[in-house]
């Protein structure tokens, strides 16, 4: 393992450190550790809260600030943070208007955040969770935990975040983050493995000319393997199973103010004239020249399939380490999150 | 079971997790996200740090304080799972300085009905569950004989191991392992795992 750190026990302490030191308008407490705007509590304003564990940055530390996220609870890598870290960081940025957790849909991620809303609401706060399960790599709800996490989880961010900047309260907030999830899919791809730190090895191995199809971002298995392939087949590959992925049906756990109530929700598939946002992400390891190759072909699909791009965003924004691949988002838009898309923001990973 | 022998188990505990660190986050490797043996001896390593605060308060306060540690300190999935199960289980045994087997059934279904309640697993999902809930059926039918809970614990101990062990075919429906579908079954299940390690070292503990 070749990697920039010191000791493997420290790795996302000094990080954070160096992200501090980077970073005056964030605050970084530790102990319990947690991210938050140097200006927050905003009076009035909802506060945006996300976590999860370590080795996807930007995602979600370098989210934190004005137009997007007020605070971040990151774990250890690839471990999902605890609720401590959560009701503290939740009580740090509630401006009074309540704290909308945005969860991604992994076991550790929903039982830690879920915890800490029994504990945030107990302390008279409001509170929502709600969810972001958008790999479609992951067919059926029944026979597993349910689809990850992944790509919206970004979009989700940037959007909700400029509503909650605009004076949404915090229903408002939810209804939102609920569509842009059920608007959004991702599919990801890895040429490589990743390293995790403590591990000090790749967590699977791939050989030479293979691939790993429908990749989460831990490094987790995908779907199935097959030899490496030109960009053109695997964008292509990747950009159809979104497209044509059929209609999703799960139940989600929802906080309804005084416990948690079932919710069914179904994302609809795409339809030819639907205009979405195209997000093409690299894995850490993967140069953003390599993503424009997979954009200009995610662009020729779009057009095949009808679907219209109105906006882009390419770069590595939900890393897995040091991993190679890339994963292709796409999120339908409507008038209310196209306005909240192109309004400002000002963090570290992510700026207009 | 008197209160200096639960302080022994949590510290035997700490070090079989020590040991056992590379087998379980192999065994994580195999079905998850090879993080299972570090998350554990982190949670323990944290309780070890805290416990000489609680040893001479009751067994209530010291369990919820196990509770409340591994909450905070283990992540992932096991940690709100298991601090729920250390966290219940205290509460079902408040201001006691010893336990009797009846306690012990309490306070062992209490925290079992915790994980059931935090994650949501239906029997055969492949988890933790597959094995906690064999462990206290064989508990409430052995619980009124009049065995002391060192017997108690013993006698349920094989119950314990065939649990494990039929984690193994089934194919994973909760959790990480999940994802993997078919290509879960053939592994041991980590978090029953680490689970069957607390009831081998309680019976370890009072031998
Ligand atoms: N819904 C559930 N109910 C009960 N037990 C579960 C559930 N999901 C997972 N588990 C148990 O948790 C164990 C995995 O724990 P681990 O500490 O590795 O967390 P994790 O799933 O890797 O979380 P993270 O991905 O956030 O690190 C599994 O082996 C299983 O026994
Ligand atoms: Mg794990």
């Amino acid at each position: 393992m070749k990697k920039l750190i010191n000791d493997v026990a420290n790795v996302v302490k000094e990080q954070l450190e160096g992200m501090a030191l980077a970073h005056p308008e964030l605050t970084v407490r530790y102990k319990p550790t947690f991210l938050c705007r140097a200006d927050a509590p905003i009076k009035g304003k909802v506060a945006l809260v996300s976590g999860g564990g370590s080795g996807h940055e930007p995602m979600h530390g370098g989210f934190v600030g004005q137009g997007m996220l007020d605070g971040a609870c990151p774990g250890e890598v690839f471990t999902s943070p605890t609720p401590d870290q959560m009701v503290a960081c939740a009580k740090a940025v509630d401006g009074g208007a309540g704290v909308l957790f945005l969860v991604k849909n992994y076991t550790g991620d929903v039982m830690n955040f879920e915890m800490a809303a029994e504990l945030v609401a107990a302390d008279g706060i409001k509170v929502q969770n709600i969810l972001i399960d958008d790999d479609v790599a992951v067919k059926d709800s029944l026979w597993t935990a349910g689809r990850r996490g992944v790509g919206t989880t970004v979009l989700a961010e940037k959007i909700v975040g400029a509503a909650a900047e605009a004076g949404y309260d915090l229903d408002r907030c939810a209804d939102l983050c609920r569509k842009v999830n059920q608007y959004g899919r991702s599919f990801g791809v890895a040429l490589t493995s990743c390293t995790v730190p403590a591990a000090g090895k790749p967590t699977f191995d791939l050989g030479e000319t293979e691939v790993e199809m429908g990749i989460g971002i831990h490094g987790e298995p995908g779907t199935h393997r097959s030899p490496i392939a030109p960009v053109d087949v695997l964008a292509r590959y990747a950009a159809e199973q979104i497209i044509d992925d059929p209609a999703y049906t799960r139940t989600v756990r929802e906080w309804d103010g005084a416990g948690w109530a079932d919710k069914v929700l179904t994302d609809e598939p795409f339809a030819r004239g639907d205009q979405v946002i195209a997000f093409v992400n690299s894995m850490g390891g993967t140069p953003v020249a390599e993503l424009y190759a997979v954009y200009r072909t995610l662009a020729a699909v779009c057009e095949e399939k009808g679907l219209t791009i109105v906006r882009n965003l390419i770069g590595p924004y939900i890393t897995s380490l040091d991993m190679q691949g890339f994963s292709i988002t796409l999120l339908k838009v409507d008038p209310e999150i196209l306005k909240f898309w192109d309004a400002p923001v000002k963090t570290p990973g992510l700026v207009r | 079971m008197h209160k200096s022998q639960i302080l022994d188990w949590l510290r035997r505990l700490d070090q079989v997790y020590t040991e056992k660190k590379d087998y379980l986050t192999d065994l994580d490797a195999a079905i998850g996200d090879a993080d299972h043996g570090i998350n554990m001896t982190r949670g323990f390593a944290k309780v070890m740090e805290k416990l000489p605060e609680v040893a001479d308060k009751d067994i209530a306060t010291i369990l919820k304080t196990v509770g409340m540690t591994l909450m905070s300190s283990v992540g992932g999935a096991s940690g709100p799972l298991y601090g729920t199960f250390w966290l219940k289980g205290g509460l079902a045994v408040d201001g006691k300085e010893a336990l009797s087997a009846e306690d012990f059934l309490r306070m062992i279904e209490a925290g079992v009905d915790g994980i059931r309640q935090r994650g949501r697993p239906e029997p055969g999902d492949k988890t933790m569950y597959d094995l906690w809930a064999p462990v206290v059926a064989a508990l409430k039918t052995r619980a009124g004989n009049g065995d002391d809970v060192a017997a108690l614990v013993a006698a349920i101990l094989p119950v314990a191991a065939k649990a494990l062990a039929d984690t193994i075919p089934l194919q994973a429906r909760k959790g990480r392992a999940s994802y993997l579908g078919e290509r879960s079954i053939g592994h041991q299940d980590p978090g029953a795992t680490s689970s069957y390690y607390m009831l081998e070292t309680l019976n370890e503990a009072l031998a």
